[in-house]
């Protein structure tokens, strides 16, 4: 036998899970998952790796769109995944595809930021697409295969 | 078949439909559009994401 440095793909999976802290916060009093949300944005907004917290601007605005967007449903944990001595991947997709209905957004968008609710609106992701508007109709979301190579979050060693 | 449109409820049999689809590395997405005439009372649009971007992690080599 062999030691290898590397990550513990444990770890990636726990990073998900908050359940290591190196820093001083958040302080976490609950044990259940946390709420996180999807919210549209215009294709002239500046939503990036940047982008620290929801925000109102650049967001769409119309009719049956409610400011924050809708809450992301999350019925699956993260899973982590090792596939080698040096290498593994941690990853968590939605577990429903995201739908507004019933909405009319008359300016282009194509992006969802991804953020976490219950904790002060702190930002996961932003998701682009082609460019969409909708009339009196609806607008869904379908979230990728929740895998290692796939899923909307991962995290991987290589 | 009746569909929401920005004048309410309307038979589909009133309408013209238009459909499309656009199909890439990052997303399937298909949209349904209905018309009145020359005016556009509809559209929904369906994008699925096939993948997302991808995060790499490394720790420092020691020694």
């Amino acid at each position: 036998m062999a030691n290898t440095q590397s990550l513990c793909t444990s770890f990636l999976g726990e990073l998900m899970t908050a359940t290591h802290n190196f820093g001083t916060a958040p302080t976490r009093s609950v044990t259940s998952a946390d709420t996180f949300k999807g919210a549209l944005y215009l294709a002239s907004a500046t939503i990036n790796a940047g982008t620290t917290v929801y925000t109102t601007t650049g967001e769409v605005t119309g009719t049956g769109y409610t400011a924050g967007g809708v809450t992301i449903t999350n019925a699956t944990a993260p899973t982590a995944t090792n596939t080698s001595a040096t290498a593994g991947t941690a990853y968590w997709t939605a577990s429903a595809s995201v739908t507004y209905s019933s909405v009319t957004l008359s300016t282009a968008f194509d992006t969802m930021l991804l953020y976490n609710s219950s904790q002060s609106n702190k930002a996961v992701g932003a998701y682009t697409f082609g460019s969409q508007t909708i009339t009196a109709g609806n607008f869904t979301l379908t979230m990728p295969t929740n895998s290692a190579s796939l899923a909307l979050i991962r995290l991987s060693t290589t | 078949m009746r569909v929401n449109t920005t004048h309410g409820e309307m038979d589909e049999d009133l309408l013209v439909k238009k459909e499309g689809s656009v199909d890439n590395d990052i997303e399937f997405t298909t949209w349904t559009e209905y018309w009145l005439d020359d005016e556009l009372v509809h559209r929904s649009a369906h994008v699925t994401l096939k993948t997302s971007p991808f995060t790499a992690l490394e720790s420092a080599l020691l020694g």
